[in-house]
């Protein structure tokens, strides 16, 4: 059996056990839904060490006749950009079992359709990333909306299922504008060769497309990932989703589902539309400018520190849009590499936060205070996440945020100009934080907050561990981008812009 | 005979049916109105039949009739209990609907 | 270019004391201070070794790198994890592990009372380890790293006491406006690598021949604005007085002797960049003479101790901005500017510490005097800092900073006039503040509080400041002794470096006999006016306007809270304001607007069975019209 369908169905044979397993006996099935997690993470790192990084068409490609008389297959395989998204799910779903360990207490249901959701969301995540076919991609797109709504709208807090409505109506209709732009890309190839929902053999279809039609059907993807990114100004569903979900569906709401949008954009909006993208692209890197400015600013603004962090990762959204639509090498691989860290920024945010909330029964910023000398260690993990998403030099959001603003500016020195002031903004809207929570006295009411237990120490570790290696040695996701991103800007018709001066002359 | 004097006849009959529903109050009657359209639906089915040369249309009416004596059985039956439980056969009594 | 292994072990060695401290955690309280000493000074003992192996060496050979790793490597986008090891650059590792060696020591006293005291010497480590990094990375970017890390590495020791919410504040601030700074050297990099190709400094340095002076100005004036911010030159200058939160030895090591004078290292190396975009030299200039008579002035108004130091080393580095701005001529002395400052800045802060530690950690000089019987080590260490920074012959200062004066007065034309004018003005003020708080805390009549018992610190405090102190009295005259180290950077600065300029506006005997009296001016007025006088034990109130401003830092803080604070604040409330009226308001109209539609139809739903048969009727015939109308 093909390894990357095997892959996608492990977390699904893991949904399948925990289903079986009775009711109250909940560490079991906590058991059971860590160990698979941790299985499908190993197996997907044996993938990346069998990953030829050199050869940038589909690897691990296999492809099976779904619906034949709609040309519809199910079609799988990753080059670099899929792997790396693919490596980022299911490196996190085990850090998110094993933080949010009590999570499920609460909840409208019990603890095992949690985990159950989990893992079906887990597949999802697997197999959007890695269709070839439009449509199977439409399919997981979709659906894996099902559980997330369950999962923020059934274990959530606050106004829950008032957040998870309004996450579902947003992705819904974007979802039906990418629906209509894919019943038109079918038509198109039944015109022009056979009806087909391949990928490469769409991305042949501009040609018989006239610009209008490109345009509208460029349209139509967009939205639906501008949405799911989200830029400015589609990106209200964020904050209140990220702030009643548990932490655990934040990190995989922020860190990956969200990475569907900008994942989309490279694979399906610039390689079937190269003329639509180009004539859009002025505009989008607008749109992706004031995300990064108004995203730093509302962060800045926020009370509630899970909305703070979900705004923060509007302005690192337009960074990853900025990157993918500034058509350079350096942005691209850049914008990839930001979507990696990104994730494991944000979950180490999310997470600490979380734990942060679960002790103190506020998301309020200003109820903490002095938690540095209370609870030295969570203060301290909460403080090298946040370096790492203001990007400090020597932890891994550097490496990505410089490549996109080196790429960027190399083509258009304007946006990029403007949004490295977002890296000033940055500094403002996580040193308040850190100073509101972490520093100062101790607020009446904190000074017996208990500190990191093992099982958290264990799962925030790792993740601490990733932001530092790969600050300084970027290298082994480098590698599997590279090729990808080169082969991206190369089938648009782009080459690099050479220094516009000294070497040359 | 010119065919086209049934269409004429059917035309009539299915505006005296229509005139019928909106106006009358009566739940038979209504209902009696209902089946003159359906029949004027199916002398028109005959005529087309009749003036194409094919079969199609009669096979249709006959489907029609079997689906009206259905109706036949199912309305009657909803119109006599209502009957019996409000003694009244007027169709704007039982405006429940909107609930 | 000779290649090397062993330079890693610079950075490594700290870099790891400070890893093991931190994961650690209390378990290290009892040897931590001593592992970190230990650490720090085994780098300074790697990097003696590499000076004497660089002097076995012919001068072409002086310099060494060594490559890591390949770091970032995208398409045309190449840079290594490489370190650079020349005759620069060895200086700066010297003085950073040097001096930091000693301020570790005398942390190990002056700490020791604090619960903290280990992740004190973790922070101190992890600076010595980002600093060396700084100074040895071999591009821009790597610099970067190592610029942001000493950034890091200062909020933390600013805000080392961050319980006291003025404390954490002004850590927050160093950071934000450091990092207006870095955003300045993003912009160079940036630019060095759309025009240049290239962001490291052999590369750079090659392309820079052929490359046109705009782009070269550009990234010279960026280079600039990193260094204000790096350096707290004007306009950035507004964190350096606040980072005075931190402990004292925080302040002699990073925001005096090495991490503040980063931005003087960032313009030196660049001299390629900078000699050939004259445009950002001469605002290199500017920004060094508003400078060094800003932090002057500010110096003459500050009653606390280290906050009345911290003005006088933002002058000082006024001077080596000035310096590094005259070009090849001024380089050199900058750097040796940079280097005796670091002796005699760092001594004196150790000696304000020493002071503290022996006042209940009293800052204000007001409460001082008449120390010196108290503390006569202390006394007679500040008091050779003191004369060195003044510039009184034979100590360092003198030489330093009347060979940058006299390159002012020789920059040529009304420019020289006003620099070498604007320098030597400064020089009788530094020499007037600097008197002052020599006399009003070692010499005018005691004025402490009751519960004061001044005594003289432990020997780890005053060993330390004797050696700085030794470093004040002869740095300078070692240097400047045959052009001794302007000789050793001179390949640095390729053969621009050995051009003089020929035209003197005056002998140098002159200029030294300006500055002399310049200093002697100053030195009378303050003894005239604080020794000679009585001084009050509060501050008077009833001062002129002027004296007011200058207590406020010349309004530096007024101005930014008006014109970026308050704005940046009032914006955050209307977009914050806005996402939820505007932009949330429009998603959640959208969803009242069906509701609404919904209610409002759902009357046409009357109930009556002949209503609907009717609406089905008139739909009918409409569409059937409507076939009708179309297909006639």
């Amino acid at each position: 059996m093909n390894a990357l369908t095997l892959l996608g169905l492990l977390p699904l044979l893991g949904a399948l056990l925990v289903s079986v397993i009775p009711n109250d006996q909940v560490i079991r099935i906590k058991q059971a839904a860590l160990a698979t997690t941790l299985l499908v993470a190993l197996s997907a790192i044996l993938m990346w060490f069998n990953f030829d990084a050199a050869n940038t068409s589909y690897q691990f490609v296999q492809v099976a006749e779904w619906i034949p008389s709609f040309g519809i297959n199910y079609a799988v395989g990753v080059d670099g950009l899929s792997l790396v998204l693919i490596l980022l799910s299911v490196l996190l779903t085990p850090i998110v079992v094993l933080a949010g360990w009590n999570e499920s207490e609460g909840g409208r249901w019990s603890a095992k359709v949690f985990y159950i959701l989990i893992l079906v969301l887990e597949t999802m995540m697997i197999g959007v990333f890695a269709a070839t076919d439009v449509f199977l991609f439409y399919v997981f797109f979709e659906a894996m909306l099902i559980p997330v709504y369950f999962l923020i709208g059934g274990y959530g807090s606050g106004e829950r299922a008032a957040a998870a409505v309004k996450f579902l109506l947003y992705s819904l209709f974007g979802g039906l504008l990418m629906l209509a732009s894919i019943i038109g890309l079918f038509v198109i190839s039944s015109k022009n060769g056979g009806a087909t929902f391949d990928i490469t053999k769409l991305s042949e279809m501009h040609n018989y497309m006239s610009s209008t039609t490109q345009n509208l059907l460029f349209l139509g993807f967009f939205i639906a990932f501008a949405i799911k990114a989200p830029v400015w100004p589609l990106h209200t569903w964020l904050p209140d989703a990220a702030a009643s979900a548990t932490p655990g569906t934040s990190v995989l709401l922020l860190g990956v589902l969200d990475k569907v949008g900008t994942f989309g954009m490279i694979r399906f909006c610039l390689s079937l539309f190269p003329d639509a993208s180009k004539t859009f692209t002025p505009i989008i890197l607008v749109f992706a400018v004031i995300s990064i400015v108004y995203g730093a600013f509302l962060a800045i603004g926020a009370r509630d520190i899970k909305r703070l962090i979900a705004y923060t990762s509007i302005s690192h959204f337009g960074f990853i849009t900025m990157g993918i639509f500034a058509m350079t090498t350096q942005g691209h691989s850049g914008a990839t590499l930001y979507m990696f860290n990104h994730g494991f920024s944000t979950a180490a945010l999310f997470l600490v936060a979380g734990w942060m909330i679960s002790r103190r029964k506020s998301s309020t910023i200003a109820d903490f205070g002095g938690l540095q000398r209370v609870t030295p260690v969570m203060a301290w993990s909460f403080f090298i996440a946040g370096m790492s998403s203001l990007a400090l030099p020597g932890l891994s959001s550097f490496v990505s945020e410089f490549l996109v603003l080196v790429g960027t500016f190399t083509r258009y020195p304007v946006a990029a100009v403007i949004a490295t002031f977002g890296i000033v903004l940055a500094a403002l809207y996580i040193l308040i934080p850190v100073q509101k929570a972490l520093h100062g006295p101790t607020t009446p009411g904190n000074e017996n907050l208990a500190d990191l237990n093992l099982r958290e120490k264990i799962a925030i570790g790792p993740v601490l561990a990733v932001i530092i290696a790969l600050g300084f040695y970027p290298a082994p996701l480098l590698n599997v981008i590279n090729p990808a991103s080169a082969h991206v800007i190369e089938s648009q018709g782009f080459s690099d812009p050479l220094p516009s001066e000294g070497a040359g002359k | 005979m010119n065919p086209y004097n049934y269409l004429y006849v059917a035309g009539l009959l299915f505006t005296i049916g229509a005139i019928g529903v909106v106006v009358r109050r009566n739940a038979i009657v209504v209902f009696m109105c209902i089946e003159l359209m359906l029949n004027a639906a199916n002398l028109t089915l005959v005529t087309f039949a009749r003036i194409n040369g094919t079969l199609e249309g009669q096979v249709t009416a006959f489907f029609t009739m079997v689906v009206a004596a259905c109706e036949v059985v199912v309305g009657l039956a909803i119109i006599v209990t209502i009957y019996r439980s409000r003694r009244s056969a007027s169709i704007d009594d039982a405006s429940l609907l909107k609930r | 270019m000779v290649t090397s292994n062993s330079l890693v072990y610079l950075i490594a060695l700290p870099l790891l004391g400070a890893t093991i401290l931190l994961l650690a955690g209390r378990r290290a309280d009892k040897w931590g201070h001593i592992l970190a000493t230990l650490m720090s000074a085994s780098s300074f003992a790697v990097g003696l070794y590499q000076l004497s192996a660089m002097l076995g060496r012919s001068t072409e050979e002086r310099a060494i790198s060594q490559k890591l790793f390949s770091w970032i490597n995208v398409a045309s986008f190449q840079v290594d994890a490489g370190l650079l090891l020349d005759q620069l650059s060895i200086c700066f590792v010297l003085l950073i592990t040097g001096v930091g060696t000693l301020i570790h020591v005398y942390s190990i006293s002056y700490m020791a009372h604090d619960e903290n005291r280990r992740r004190f010497f973790a922070y101190l480590n992890l600076f010595v380890a980002a600093m060396l990094l700084l100074v040895l990375g071999d591009s821009y970017l790597n610099l970067y790293v190592g610029w942001e890390g000493v950034g890091l590495a200062s909020y933390l020791l600013i805000g080392f006491w961050n319980q006291k919410p003025a404390y954490a504040t002004a850590s927050k601030k160093a950071f934000v406006m450091n990092r207006i700074g870095d955003m300045g050297l993003s912009f160079a990099i940036m630019i060095a690598f759309a025009t240049l190709g290239t962001v490291s400094f052999v590369g750079v340095k090659e392309a820079s021949h052929n490359a046109s002076q705009t782009a070269l100005t550009a990234i010279g004036i960026m280079l600039l604005v990193a260094a204000t911010g790096k350096s707290a030159q004007f306009p950035l200058q507004a964190w350096l007085g606040d980072a005075m939160a931190g402990p004292t030895p925080v302040s002699a090591l990073i925001h005096a002797a090495t991490m503040v004078t980063a931005g003087v290292y960032l313009i030196v190396r660049s001299n390629f960049i900078f000699d050939a975009a004259p445009t950002a030299q001469l605002l290199v200039v500017i920004v060094g003479a508003i400078t060094l008579l800003f932090g002057a002035l500010v110096g003459t108004a500050k009653d606390d101790i280290k906050k009345a130091l911290a003005a006088s080393t933002m002058s000082q580095i006024g001077y080596m901005v000035l310096g590094a701005g005259l070009g090849p001529a001024g380089y050199a002395f900058a750097i040796m500017h940079l280097l005796t400052h670091g002796f005699f800045k760092a001594g004196m802060f150790l000696g304000a510490g020493s002071v503290m530690h022996g006042m209940n950690d009293t800052v204000d000089m007001r409460k001082y005097g008449a120390l010196r019987k108290f503390m006569p080590i202390t006394f007679v260490t500040f008091g050779l800092g003191y004369l060195a920074i003044i510039g009184v012959p034979p100590f360092a200062g003198f030489y330093s900073k009347d060979l940058i004066i006299e390159t002012a007065f020789n920059a040529g034309g009304a420019k020289g006039i006003i620099l070498g004018g604007a320098a030597l003005l400064g020089a009788a003020i530094t020499a007037f503040y600097m008197s002052r708080v020599m006399i009003l805390t070692f010499t005018s009549p005691q004025r402490w509080d009751e519960d004061a018992h001044p005594h003289e610190s432990p020997i780890l405090m005053w060993l330390p400041m004797a050696i700085l102190a030794i470093g004040s009295v002869t740095s300078g005259f070692l240097f400047a002794r045959g052009d001794a180290l302007a000789h050793w950077l001179q390949p640095v600065f390729g053969e621009h470096g050995a051009e003089h300029s020929e035209e003197h506006l005056f002998s140098p005997i002159v200029v030294s006999a300006m500055a002399l009296v310049a200093v002697a001016i100053g030195v009378a007025i303050a003894v005239i006016k604080y020794q000679l006088s009585e001084v009050a034990a509060t501050a008077p109130e009833n001062v002129s306007i002027f004296t007011r401003i200058a207590r406020k830092d010349l309004l530096q803080d007024s101005f930014n809270e008006a014109v970026f604070m308050r704005p940046g604040q009032a914006l955050t409330r209307v977009l914050v304001k806005g996402d939820d009226v505007v932009i949330d308001g429009a998603v959640r109209g959208i969803g009242r607007t069906a509701l609404g539609a919904g209610s409002a139809l759902r009357t046409s739903q009357t109930g009556f069975a002949r209503s609907y048969a009717a609406l089905i009727l008139i739909g009918a015939i409409a569409l059937i019209a409507g076939i009708w109308v179309v297909t006639q």
